[in-house]
């Protein structure tokens, strides 16, 4: 068993993209993660805030279990993802990261031409073989297409990536992930790298980019959270305090820490 | 309101001294590479001709050319890169990608660092141990280059390692997160961008590799031979070793002769260590981050 279930398109019920249950996380000694139990929907952005060290980044980091590189990490509980629990043993990583993808904070394309950038994950989990010209043209362009990249570079897609803007280059390497159809795209504070401008077109993206994928989003811009996602999370001292509709919970939040965090009170 | 002050006047002083004093120390740093090259330049150049690089020693090696022992040090210097550039960098992107970071990894980082400092001629022994004897490969063209592969092995290694190390580690986590393997990752990212940290290695290498003269001594290098060696088996001339017995051992040695010798190695340096820059150039000019 090394695929995980096919996502479905946009779905319209409510079925979920990620489950956790009872998730401890302990970084040697110290324990980052208490008994978090989340469900996150499929197919909407939810976003997580919540102060400097709350666990919300390290929560991201345990979805494509990309936290193991780090020796010293230790988890309990489980993590499904659209149905399965990742951290069954004959779950094979390169197809949690496939299918999971990840967008970092700071913009991290690879010293390769724009088109091989794109190109990237799709020819690893393609045995390293390349398609056609024509074939690779069209995933090239069309991943640039949903991340509205195209028209800006279709001229020069083969000059270094690392030349591009940093919005750009946010840009590209979330082109980068959609070829190899992930389902659900997790990101670490994706814009705080960005100037207002370039935080603006890459939340534009993301919110054009729901409903084909779930995005979790980490973001310590409250204001970012309250416009650009369905969903959030306000994380403290490793636990989950508050899980609402983001409009809910930026009017009316349910406990005095989310009202205290939001209002710019400690964090 | 602007004029100097006392103050000024005397640190200015001061920094001028030290301006000159640092400077002369730079000075005095300079001129015996100064002096060493144009002495080598001055007495050695009349010496070098046609028949001086592509003819064999006679009339007991006070006449005649050096193309055996220019050939030698060539044949002795490629074939050690053939050993040690393979095994160097395989041993380095393991150590630097793959090997956990624990006390024993770092136990063989500080072997390697110390393997370094080894005296060529302890090394030169360990050859003859190894490859003359044990290995009975007789003082040979191998058994010769196969030491000094071992006494630049650890050069190679740790040039490599710190190149690799160089390469951003947000480029292995973005190919990480599309789940790529750790040797895709490698071959497709790291080494690409680690190529020219790997060539100054081998640069290094190459100019320590062609001057060494004790760890050939003893293994495959001889001091006269009348015939071209026919394989890696055979024992071999080698410029570093003719230059010992052309300026020591040979009696009524015309003066300019040894400078002829010593000129040829330095410019052999030289021009291998000039590829090499060249080509690190070129390949430094295509990437960019």
């Amino acid at each position: 068993m090394t695929a995980m279930a096919p996502i479905p398109g946009r779905s319209t019920e409510r079925s979920l993209a990620i489950r956790t249950s009872k998730l401890n996380l302990w970084y040697g000694t110290f324990q980052a993660l208490f008994d978090v139990d989340l469900d996150i929907r499929q197919g909407i952005i939810t976003s997580m805030i919540g102060p400097s060290g709350c666990g919300k980044s390290t929560f991201l980091r345990s979805v494509n279990r990309i936290n193991e590189r780090l020796g010293y990490v230790r988890t309990t509980g489980t993590i499904d993802v659209m149905g399965q629990n990742i951290m069954d043993p004959e779950v094979e990583l390169v197809q949690v990261r496939k299918q999971i993808g990840m967008v970092f904070q700071r913009p991290n394309p690879l010293p390769i031409s724009i088109r091989d950038n794109v190109l990237f994950g799709h020819r690893i989990h393609n045995a390293g073989k390349r398609d056609a010209r024509s074939e690779e043209d069209g995933i090239v362009e069309n991943a640039l297409q949903t991340v509205l990249l195209w028209d800006k570079v279709k001229d020069k897609l083969d000059k270094k990536a690392t030349a591009l803007s940093l919005e750009e280059q946010q840009k590209l390497c979330i082109a980068r992930l959609l070829p190899v159809k992930p389902g659900v795209l997790l990101m670490d504070e994706p814009c705080s790298a960005l100037d207002p401008k370039g935080t603006e077109a890459v939340e534009e993206l993301i919110w054009e980019l729901r409903g084909e994928y779930t995005i979790l989003i980490v973001t310590h811009n409250m204001a970012q959270a309250r416009r650009a996602s369905e969903e959030c999370i306000f994380m403290l001292m490793g636990k989950v305090v508050e899980h609402d509709d983001t409009g809910q919970m930026f009017v009316t939040p349910k406990h005095k820490e989310t009202a205290d965090y939001i209002e710019g009170r400690y964090g | 309101m602007f004029e100097a002050t006392q103050l000024n006047r005397r640190n200015e002083t001061t920094q001028k001294l030290f301006r000159l004093a640092l400077g002369g120390m730079t000075g005095i740093l300079i001129l015996p590479v100064i002096l060493i090259l144009g002495t080598l330049i001055w007495k050695g150049a009349p010496v070098i001709s046609f028949e001086f690089l592509f003819t064999g020693p006679t009339k007991g090696m006070t006449a005649g050319g050096i193309f055996p022992a220019l050939l030698g040090t060539i044949l002795l210097v490629l074939v050690a890169l053939l050993a040690s550039v393979p095994l160097g960098v395989a041993a380095a992107i393991y150590l630097s990608e793959y090997a956990p970071n624990n006390w024993f990894t770092r136990a063989i980082n500080l072997a390697i660092i110390n393997l370094a400092g080894v005296p060529s001629i302890v090394h030169a022994l360990f050859g003859v141990g190894a490859f003359v004897i044990f290995f009975k490969f007789g003082t040979s063209i191998l058994a010769a280059s196969l030491t000094l592969a071992i006494m630049t092995l650890p050069v190679v290694i740790v040039a490599t390692r710190e190149s690799l190390q160089a390469v951003p580690e947000a480029f292995r986590e973005a190919c990480w997160n599309m789940g790529a393997t750790r040797w895709q990752t490698i071959r497709r990212v790291v080494l690409p961008n680690a190529v020219t940290g790997i060539l100054t290695g081998v640069i290094l290498e190459v100019s320590r590799t062609a001057g060494e003269t004790a760890p050939i001594m003893f293994t495959g290098a001889a001091f006269f031979l009348p015939l071209l060696p026919q394989s890696v088996f055979d024992q071999t001339m080698a410029l570093s070793l003719h230059l010992f017995v052309v300026s020591t051992q040979v009696p009524n040695m015309p003066e300019q002769l040894p400078y002829g010798v010593a000129l040829v190695l330095i410019s052999l340096v030289l021009l291998m260590n000039s590829l090499s820059i060249a080509l690190r150039m070129y390949l430094r000019g295509k990437k960019k981050w």
